[in-house]
């Protein structure tokens, strides 16, 4: 497949017995959402992980670009275009909003061995932070502390350090939880446009936003991918009706 | 010639297994005490010394030998209760820098009150005469019957330990609350009385190493800090919250200093005249420690028995 | 409108100098001596700062670099002092007394040990970290007790200062006023790298390890370039520490060197550039005030030191300006 950017193939991972992973193989192309479901203890986020490259896997390959990055760490996998959100948020919670899209602008311009100019003052770095933090709506709150951010506050920051990076393909652990309603639905409307500049491989429990959002759906139970395809297929699939969604999408 | 130096190997080897089994009993229980609560405790080789002072003060006093390891055993675990309850358990939740400071200048109290009770002047802790002369082993070694002595209590503790962390209830809520502290709540098990008694416990260990030690060497303020962190060094080593670890890595430490110390500048004088072999060796075997440290470092990171 | 911390940072700084100043004018060199040593033991504190404060690293071993700056001095000053050239295997080289060249050499030599100790300690965080530190710490101690050459268990005596290029050095007021100048500097410098794009990262690895490497960065790089810094600054602190005693021995080494240290920190109040400048000087005055009351004066410190960490974390810059520093 040409056009799969990401491109996961036969991954396999146990932690003693139990296998949580069991030969995974999806990929992500370009423009597309593509939404991994599945319930409790399905190995959603271990699946993340290794795609991230928290977590090594036992066996398979992750290809991104045609490149093979299964050998790759976090960070270089990061370099390579990987922009990842995190299901727990992942913030520097004493520094300021600002400083964190910073970093990101940091990490990007690859201009971390500057130790005498102070960042906050780098214009060009400074234009990027808050343009990402101008796209999520974040821009007034950026001189507060992380701390002080309420929960779906820390959520859209974590997208916006995401943007600064402006990776080939984005990598969303449940970006929705804990937002409410309205939240919801601005995320929702936020990534839908977002797809045009890079795919999104995104894990969500809310339904709504994924049958919304999501050009493919792969649905992983017990660790395997039992089903991929469209949100109608999904919605339509009988084993993924018995085995997961039960009447919660029935029409 | 060459019987004579497999005899004078055997003897250090004796040597290393003796110093190897007291690191062990100041390991085990700072690794008990990490494991479980979590906490790094600077304070651990004050333990020690109050085990070596109760010790030789009770044996000043009454002349036995028995009474002054119970002393040790005693004073190292009131004092360690004490401990617990007025200022480590302020700790559990803290970072490790809080902990650091706090048990430094738990340090600077306990040595400098020492001091203030006893003077500046080391106490000296008699060996019991019975076990002053040597024994002969199989082969015709001659060794210290004290130091052999050491080596089995150490190993009967040892072994006392790992049946009472294996078998017994209350191993089994250390075990429990190793892996999980909301766990041995649900259990049932008042938290704050198990965490004193592991400390305790440790600090008894602690004790009776320092008041065993004490009959060899001298007991004196800051007797500890270099046996702490000798400990560190085999907890590094063992893995930390490990107490197999802690075995292996204190005979793996007590074996090579003591054989370091003398097989080193013995096989430099072969390449270099005797008086700088000597000194040359012995600076580089006071490295050998923190060598073996680096490389297990450079392979396990985590240490031989650690997990994560 | 300057913050109430920056006006404590000024007045503590410039205490030092006026302390200085005020003793030379009342003929107390004494005083002059304590405000150096002062300034010194803050010097070793502010390179430990960076690593500690901002990078999170609880370095108990930084001794080891503080020994080293302090051996780089006795044994170059040592050689020129009896004209023996300093036979180092590959090539021989002359001892010298300038202050610049040693101050050089104490900082590569700091900043060496440090790449060393950091590329095994920075494979291990927490209490690992502590301990292998701590244990470094060691290694060097024992080393120099049991290597004969430089004086061993008993130290090193250099005679007459060093000499730095159009000063008297030998006057303790210009020597006061070098280092104070050194420490100057330093603090601008790890100002300037707080507030840097390094200085961001690093920080932001304390805080949060993963959120450093999703942006593309690797922790342990930026924390052992942290530390590099860190021990090259505490070399030059020890450097100076020799100079001022004229003298060196294994106790530059002694984990208790390394202890006072974060010690300065927390008493002047972490995550604070200028804390371990309070720190250092409060216990300078503590040593002074209390070793006169009792012999016994550790247990005052040790007390003290238990109350600042149980029950006012912020330090005494948290207590004046009743607020958190980075660390709340």
């Amino acid at each position: 497949m040409s056009d799969a950017l990401l491109d996961l193939q036969g991954l396999s991972k146990s932690f003693g017995a139990l296998r949580v992973t069991d030969t995974v193989s999806l990929t992500l192309r370009s423009g597309e959402i593509h939404a991994l479901i599945g319930p409790n203890g399905a190995g959603k986020s271990t699946l993340i992980q290794q795609v991230a490259g928290a977590l090594a896997p036992d066996a398979g390959r992750i290809l991104f670009e045609g490149r093979d990055v299964t050998g790759l760490g976090t960070a270089q996998r990061a370099q390579a275009g990987l922009g990842r959100t995190f299901q727990i948020s992942a913030l520097a919670m004493e520094n300021s909003v600002l400083q964190n899209v910073m970093l990101g602008a940091v990490g990007a311009s690859r201009s971390v061995w500057r130790f005498v100019r102070p960042v906050m003052r780098d214009a060009g770095l400074r234009v990027e932070a808050e343009a990402a933090l101008h796209r999520v709506g974040l821009g007034d709150v950026a001189a507060m502390r992380v701390a002080e951010l309420s929960h779906g506050q820390r959520r859209l920051l974590e997208v916006a350090v995401a943007l600064t990076l402006k990776p080939k393909a984005f990598l969303m652990d449940e970006p929705m939880a804990g937002l409410g309603s309205e939240g919801s639905a601005r995320m929702t409307a936020f990534l839908d446009g977002l797809r045009a500049e890079a795919p999104i491989l995104l894990v969500e429990h809310d339904m709504d936003a994924v049958f919304a959002l999501a050009d493919r759906i792969s649905v992983l139970v017990s660790g395997r991918v039992i089903a991929t395809g469209t949100p109608a297929q999904i919605r339509r699939n009988a084993e993924v009706q018995t085995a997961y969604l039960g009447e919660e999408v029935a029409p | 010639m060459g019987w004579m130096s497999a005899l004078l190997l055997i003897e250090q080897v004796l040597n290393g297994l003796q110093s190897g089994i007291m690191l062990f009993l100041m390991a085990a229980g700072l690794t008990l005490i990490f494991g479980v609560m979590g906490l790094i405790n600077l304070a651990h080789g004050s333990l020690y010394m109050i085990g070596a002072f109760a010790a030789a003060a009770v044996a000043g006093a009454t002349g036995s030998f028995v009474l002054a390891l119970a002393a040790s055993l005693v004073a190292a675990a009131a004092a360690g209760a004490v401990i617990e309850v007025a200022v480590i358990r302020r700790l559990y939740d803290r970072d490790h820098l809080d902990q650091v400071l706090a048990t430094f200048a738990l340090i600077l109290i306990l040595s400098e009150g020492t001091r203030w009770v006893f003077g500046s002047f080391p106490l000296y802790l008699d060996v019991p005469a019975a076990l002053a002369g040597p024994v002969t082993l199989p082969g015709g070694i001659q060794y210290p019957a004290y130091r052999l002595l050491i080596i089995v209590v150490g190993l009967l503790v040892a072994a006392g330990l790992f049946l009472l962390i294996a078998r017994t209830r209350i191993g089994i809520q250390i075990r429990a609350g190793e892996s999980d502290r909301e766990m041995i709540a649900a259990l049932g098990v008042d938290i704050s009385r198990l965490y004193t008694l592991v400390f305790a416990l440790g600090a008894a260990l602690a004790g009776l190493a320092g008041a065993l030690v004490g009959a060899i060497q001298s007991v004196q303020v800051g007797m500890g800090e270099p046996v702490l962190i000798l400990a560190f060094v085999v907890i590094v080593i063992g893995g930390i919250g490990s107490i197999k670890g802690a075995l292996v890595g204190a005979l793996l430490v007590g074996l090579t200093d003591t054989l370091g110390g003398v097989l080193l500048p013995l096989a430099l004088s072969g390449v270099m005249e005797a008086s700088a072999a000597t000194s040359v060796g012995s600076a580089l075997a006071s490295m050998s420690i923190y060598i073996l440290m680096a490389i297990v470092l450079i392979f396990r990171p985590t240490g031989l028995y650690g997990t994560a | 409108m300057m913050r109430r911390e920056t006006i404590l940072n000024l007045l503590v700084f410039l205490a030092l100098p006026a302390v200085a100043l005020a003793a030379l004018a009342l003929d107390e060199p004494f005083t002059i001596t304590l405000a150096t040593r002062a300034a010194i033991l803050a010097l070793a504190a502010v390179g430990l700062n960076l690593a500690l404060g901002l990078g999170g690293l609880v370095s108990l071993g930084h001794a080891v670099f503080f020994g080293l700056g302090g051996y780089a001095m006795g044994i170059l000053a040592s050689h020129a002092q009896s004209y023996a050239p300093l036979d180092l295997g590959l090539f021989v080289i002359d001892g010298t007394k300038s202050m610049p060249v040693i101050w050089l050499v104490a900082i590569s030599v700091s900043a060496l040990a440090a790449l060393l100790i950091g590329l095994l300690a920075l494979r291990t965080t927490g209490v690992y970290f502590i301990m292998i530190t701590l244990a470094f710490g060691q290694m060097f101690y024992y080393f120099t007790i049991s290597w004969p050459a430089y004086g061993g268990e008993d130290g090193l005596s250099i005679y007459v200062r060093n000499s730095f290029p159009g000063l008297n050095t030998l006057d303790p007021v210009q020597f006061f006023g070098l280092v104070f100048a050194l420490l100057a500097l330093v603090l601008w410098i790890m100002g300037r790298i707080e507030r840097s794009a390094f200085g961001l990262a690093l920080g932001t690895a304390r805080q949060n390890a993963t959120r450093v490497e999703t942006v593309g960065l690797s922790p342990f790089k930026l924390r052992l370039v942290a530390f590099v810094i860190s021990g090259a600054v505490t070399g030059l602190a020890g450097a100076l520490f020799a100079d001022l005693n004229r003298f060196v021995s294994p106790t530059m080494f002694s984990w208790q060197m390394s202890g006072e240290f974060i010690v300065f920190i927390v008493l002047g109040g972490i995550g604070r550039l200028f804390g371990p400048v309070v720190g250092a000087c409060l216990f300078v005055l503590l040593e002074h005030l209390l070793s006169g009351v009792s012999e016994f004066w550790l247990i005052y410190l040790g007390a003290i030191l238990l109350f600042v960490v149980l029950f006012a974390r912020g330090g005494v810059i948290g207590a004046l300006v009743g607020q958190g520093g980075r660390h709340e």
